[in-house]
């Protein structure tokens, strides 16, 4: 049962991921690509007089289905087939983590900083909601996340993809770095 | 109905962000704090499969399933590459996980996650409203 619930190692998961690109485009012509799905459901979902909303949503289904896949692939995965192990991090990180107060490395994400009850906190909600805001405003400010910029521009030699990807990493470091530990001290 | 492929496609690749431990916080973290190659070598070789993929479809002229040309929109540079990449990059290092991700970890159970979609759904439509007025 093991070999159902263990994590792959980065170059089996790595070519996967990537395969996600030729797939999509054979499959239907469709640009790999996530965040435009926060885009779609703000047009299906709430009406307005927006222009940036104001399309048609409906050509793009194929991308909320998609989305809805991802969801029942991390049920089957993440949740029937979870891994019961601890997540095998390198031990400079499990040390960081100790540091920062972040005791439980059970699952894919930190309970003591995600949960209903953390979301009442100023740290949970700035991680929570500030954090999910800074993502969906980001993404489609740029347009495109890890998936769209990352993956399929740098996969096409898009040079916006580029520069995204690296303004990416730089703002995920200046979180990391410089404020992250002091949110995670509030 | 055609749109099926997609719903098997999405599902699959839950499967594997989720076996790739892309989605997980823990791993975001150590990635930014360079403590492991892991995240590194998921993306690179990610990408590296992607550029072989699309020169061999380029190529040889590969068609869609359906017999149709393959096209893809190139990428015009603005500066929301810039300034979106930095905010959402922020996001990414405090949540964890990009849009992806965040769906895979609701479906996994993980409930909480739903709030930290809601506000991207609404960090989204932010955006929409104030489009004009950033720097494009």
């Amino acid at each position: 049962m093991d070999v159902l619930t263990q994590p792959w190692p980065w170059y089996i998961s790595g070519p996967l991921i990537g395969l996600m690109v030729p797939v999509l485009l054979i499959m239907g012509n469709k640009a790999f690509g996530i965040s435009s799905s926060l885009r779609h459901i703000c047009a299906a979902c709430m009406p307005s007089n927006i222009t940036f909303f104001q399309y048609n949503w409906r050509a793009q289904s194929w991308n909320l289905i998609f989305a809805s896949g991802i969801v029942l692939g991390g049920l089957v995965a993440g949740y029937f087939f979870a891994n019961p192990h601890l997540i095998l991090l390198s031990e400079n990180a499990v040390n960081d983590l100790n540091a920062m107060g972040i005791k439980n490395h059970e699952g894919l994400i930190p309970v003591e900083l995600f949960s209903f009850q953390s979301l009442f906190t100023l740290r949970g909600f700035l991680l929570m909601v500030v954090g999910g805001f800074f993502v969906g405003f980001g993404t489609r400010y740029a347009g495109g996340c890890t998936s769209g910029h990352s993956i399929m521009g740098m996969s096409n030699l898009q040079l916006p993809s580029l520069i995204a990807t690296i303004c990416f990493f730089i703002g995920g470091l200046i979180m990391t770095w410089f404020i992250l530990p002091f949110i995670l001290s509030l | 109905m055609s749109k099926i492929k997609y719903l098997v496609l999405g599902f699959i690749f839950g499967i594997i962000l989720i076996k790739a431990e892309v989605v997980s916080w823990f791993r975001i973290q150590e990635m930014f704090h360079f403590q492991s190659f892991h995240m590194y070598g998921v993306i690179g070789s990610a990408v590296m499969v992607g550029i072989i993929s699309i020169l061999i479809i380029k190529k040889m002229k590969v068609k869609t399933i359906d017999g149709e040309d393959i096209t893809i929109e190139p990428k015009t540079f603005n500066k929301g590459n810039v300034f979106g990449g930095l905010i959402f990059g922020l996001g990414w290092a405090m949540t964890g996980a990009c849009p992806g991700p965040l769906y895979a970890l609701v479906g996994s159970g993980l409930l909480v996650v739903l709030v930290v979609l809601f506000s991207a759904v609404i960090g989204t439509l932010t955006y929409g409203a104030l489009k004009d007025k950033l720097p494009h």
